[in-house]
């Protein structure tokens, strides 16, 4: 059957064709939408884990148990999981394995641009790049069988516009893969140095043999053109060239990238005066071309960062972009993402952030944004599960330089069981004074709502054990323990200043939904019936333009272009009431409730 | 040869099922057809786009600079900040709504009212109040398949069975008011 899909929902129905029994992944952009869809077929047991280094090893034991496996993860997640990736390279599989990495050129929603491509080479994995979404499924069938036929997890590197963008794909059956059984094999797969030095040997000589897979693999191919011009692609990159490059040129399509085909290499040489070198990210084709001795034009000249579309691609080569509409750029302002209105970071920011003298350790989810207009509530963000540790190690410095400075480390729920929980037990175990907050809404929020160990719901939405983050730091030993309403600024400004007050670590959690989940009982039980379901309006005749209202940064209010005062969107306010709590006259109030 | 919708518009405006709409009819139309978007932190209320490339053989999902045969704006500032996407012989389809973004509404720019006068200036545009006009059909979410119905016909393509698309792609209950909806926006260009 043919039917469009994303490279992400390619992977996962090339899982489900490949006879994939196990499935893990923590999510991120742009590889969160893989496991989701994954867990559409019920034949593979699919799951959430806390992090990607447990995906990953979770995935390398149903390898070892027999079963086919896939772990998925975005590119600094692969940073997460690299240790456990290290070694399964050493030990090899049972049951095949492939763990995706997705990679981020053009940083749409990430903190760096990482190329994983470097993983390939010195976990000494191999790797596919797949250009389209009939490559992801295709790619992984290849990579299930090698993985197998050469003992090796295989590295499956994709990037956002493979996992975001659509084409056309013909799906096929699921393949019939027996989970293997089990056979204790202590010199293959208990790692310690004598008998992991001996498969170090074996690993060597496994990338040797794929060389010459890579030489006859039908995912390296050329692609004979009239012209004299040669292109050098893998991924995306070799679609964009196809545009701006035409059919006239000669391509070298590379799908299997590690090991790379070096006597293809030279048979493409033969047929080309002048060769370009697409790729995004590192030179990481270009360095292995000219390690060789070939002449190539790559970075610098075609930009070594961001994404190669078209447009960039014709600027770099031809020094000109095609023709377009001059307009007058100053009227158009920028559009950043924004705290929903309703979203329960609001009230907790907007206490914090008015504190003197403290410096805020961040984390990735949503509530990095508290870095931005109005709050500016943030100093620094280090990476996924960063605050409590950083902010331990800021705060140790300043005491140590003899300040009074507070340090506040701010993280979410899903982020806490990632990597925080470590960062806590720093702060309780170093006897720190780190205020340790945790905002607690419920779900996993940025990469768009999956359950996570303290929801209580598995992928599928079956109820799972619970487990509480309120206990889990009682049980860490954290004297300190609040639970609050971030919607009720009073409340957080208290728990706040009590935290300030004591000279020791406490942990602040703010309890509230994310406006954008998928609500269930649990959560109406909770939090109320009439959840998200209020509504507030100004009296105008009460409202004096202080403005104090639209420092909240909420996007349902803004200030009457003709009546010059507040003046509250009722399509998108879902009644939170912070702008009702900061205002001084009481002008905002509640509306007919509106079901 | 290859053609080129881009959609743009505010996180929440409905871009998404959009341009999934024009994906499905242009794939059983028989064409190939890519189409590319950009999620996560994009989504919180931002600027987002869709692009929606077809033909006999399409490589890259992501419109070049220069190339938009038809721009689909939800919202009018949007559409400025993507013009240098449309082909400048080519049609701009705008929704008039402006959403103001948080430097404006946290008072630190404006939001200017030239905009539409740039835009007019500039291209061939189609400005119309598609939140009002699907707002008078029922629901004002059915803005987008009403910019979809406006973007099929200044495409030419009118020989996909856009209702049968609908039927089969949106919930039961909100059939009826997309179908019109679809309808209202091809008039509206020939208007």
């Amino acid at each position: 059957m043919k039917i469009l899909m994303t490279g992400d929902e390619a992977i996962a129905r090339g899982a489900f064709e490949a006879g994939v029994a196990f499935a893990s992944a923590y999510p991120g952009t742009p590889s969160t939408e893989i496991l989701e869809n994954v867990a559409n077929y019920k034949e593979i047991v699919s799951e959430w884990a806390p992090n990607e280094k447990v995906a990953l090893e979770a995935a390398a034991g149903a390898s070892i148990g027999g079963a086919r496996a896939l772990a998925c993860m975005k590119h600094v997640g692969v940073n997460v999981a690299a240790d456990p990736l290290f070694t399964f390279s050493y030990t090899g599989v049972r049951g095949g394995m492939v763990l995706v990495s997705a990679d981020e050129p053009g940083m749409h929603s990430s903190q760096n641009e990482q190329d994983n491509r470097w993983y390939a080479i010195s976990a000494k994995l191999p790797m596919f790049e797949p250009s389209d979404s009939q490559e992801c499924i295709d790619m992984l069938q290849e990579a299930f069988d090698m993985s197998e036929t050469y003992d090796t997890p295989v590295l499956f590197r994709i990037t956002t516009r493979i996992a975001h963008s659509k084409s056309i794909v013909e799906t096929s059956e699921r393949k019939d893969v027996p989970i293997k059984d089990y056979v204790k094999e202590v010199h293959k797969y208990v790692a310690v140095p004598a008998l992991a030095a001996k498969r170090r040997i074996v690993v060597e000589k496994r990338m040797n043999d794929l060389k010459e897979y890579s030489e006859k693999s039908a995912f390296n191919r050329i692609e004979k053109g009239a012209g004299r011009i040669g292109v050098i692609v893998s991924g995306m990159c070799y679609n964009y060239a196809k545009e701006v490059f035409g059919d006239d040129a000669t391509y070298l399509k590379l799908g299997f990238t590690n090991p790379l085909p070096g006597n293809m290499l030279a048979e493409f040489y033969k047929l080309v005066d002048t060769v370009y070198i697409i790729e995004e990210n590192d030179p990481y084709i270009q360095q292995w071309v000219e390690r060789l001795g070939y002449k190539c034009i790559g970075k610098p000249v075609i930009p070594p960062f961001g994404e190669m579309t078209p447009d960039v691609l014709r600027m770099a080569i031809h020094g000109k972009g095609l023709d377009v509409v001059d307009y007058d750029a100053s009227l158009v302002v920028p559009r950043p993402p924004v705290l929903c209105a309703g979203c329960p970071h609001r009230g907790f920011f907007y206490e914090l952030s008015k504190k003197k003298d403290t410096i805020i350790a961040g984390d990735i989810g949503c509530y990095t944004l508290g870095f931005a207009e109005p709050f500016n509530g943030m100093d620094y963000v280090v990476c996924m599960g960063a605050a409590f540790s950083s902010g331990h190690g800021t705060q140790k410095a300043l005491t140590a330089a003899g300040k009074s400075t507070r340090v506040v480390g701010v993280m979410g729920d899903s982020t806490f069981f990632h990597m925080g929980i470590n960062g806590l037990i720093e702060v309780l175990y170093n006897n720190s004074k780190t205020i340790c907050c945790i905002l607690d809404n419920r779900t996993t929020g940025m990469t768009g709502h999956q359950e996570h160990p303290g929801t209580g719901l598995d992928i599928n939405r079956n109820p799972v054990h619970e487990i509480s983050i309120e206990e889990t730091a009682r049980a860490l030993g954290a004297k300190n323990v609040a639970v609050i309403d971030p919607n009720n600024i009073k409340e957080v400004r208290a728990a706040l200043n009590e935290a300030y007050a004591k000279d020791e670590p406490s942990v602040i959690i703010t309890r509230w939904p994310c406006v954008l989940k998928h609500m269930n009982d649990n959560d109406y039980e909770e939090f109320g019936q009439d959840l998200f379901r209020k509504k507030y309006t100004v009296d105008e005749s009460l409202c004096i333009t202080c403005k104090a209202c639209i420092r909240v940064g909420c996007p349902a209010i803004s200030i009457h272009p003709e009546r010059n005062k507040s003046t509250i969107d009722p399509a998108q306010c879902v009644g939170c009431s912070v702008c009702a709590q900061v205002c001084p006259k009481n002008a905002i109030v509640r509306a007919e409730e509106n079901r | 040869m290859t053609k080129n919708i881009l959609l743009v518009g505010v996180g929440g405006q409905g871009t998404i099922l959009a341009a999934k709409i024009l994906t499905l009819g242009l794939m059983e139309a028989g064409y190939d057809v890519k189409m590319s978007e950009i999620h996560g932190m994009s989504q919180r209320g931002g600027a987002v786009s869709s692009h929606v490339r077809y033909g006999a053989k399409v490589y890259s999902p992501v419109i070049e600079r220069g190339s938009a045969d038809v721009l689909v704006s939800f919202e009018q500032m949007e559409a400025l900040r993507w013009l240098d996407y449309m082909r400048p012989d080519s049609t701009a389809v705008v929704n008039s709504q402006s959403i103001n973004p948080v430097p404006v509404l946290v008072g630190k720019a404006l939001y200017s009212d030239k905009i539409l006068d740039e835009i007019c200036a500039k291209v061939r545009a189609t400005v119309l109040d598609a939140t009002a006009e699907a707002l008078a059909l029922g629901n004002a979410r059915a803005l987008n398949i009403l910019l979809v119905g406006a973007a099929a016909k200044i495409m030419k393509l009118d020989d996909i069975d856009w209702n049968g698309i609908l039927a089969k792609n949106v919930k039961p209950a909100f059939v009826e008011i997309n179908q019109k909806a679809f309808a209202r926006g091809q008039e509206l260009v020939t208007a």
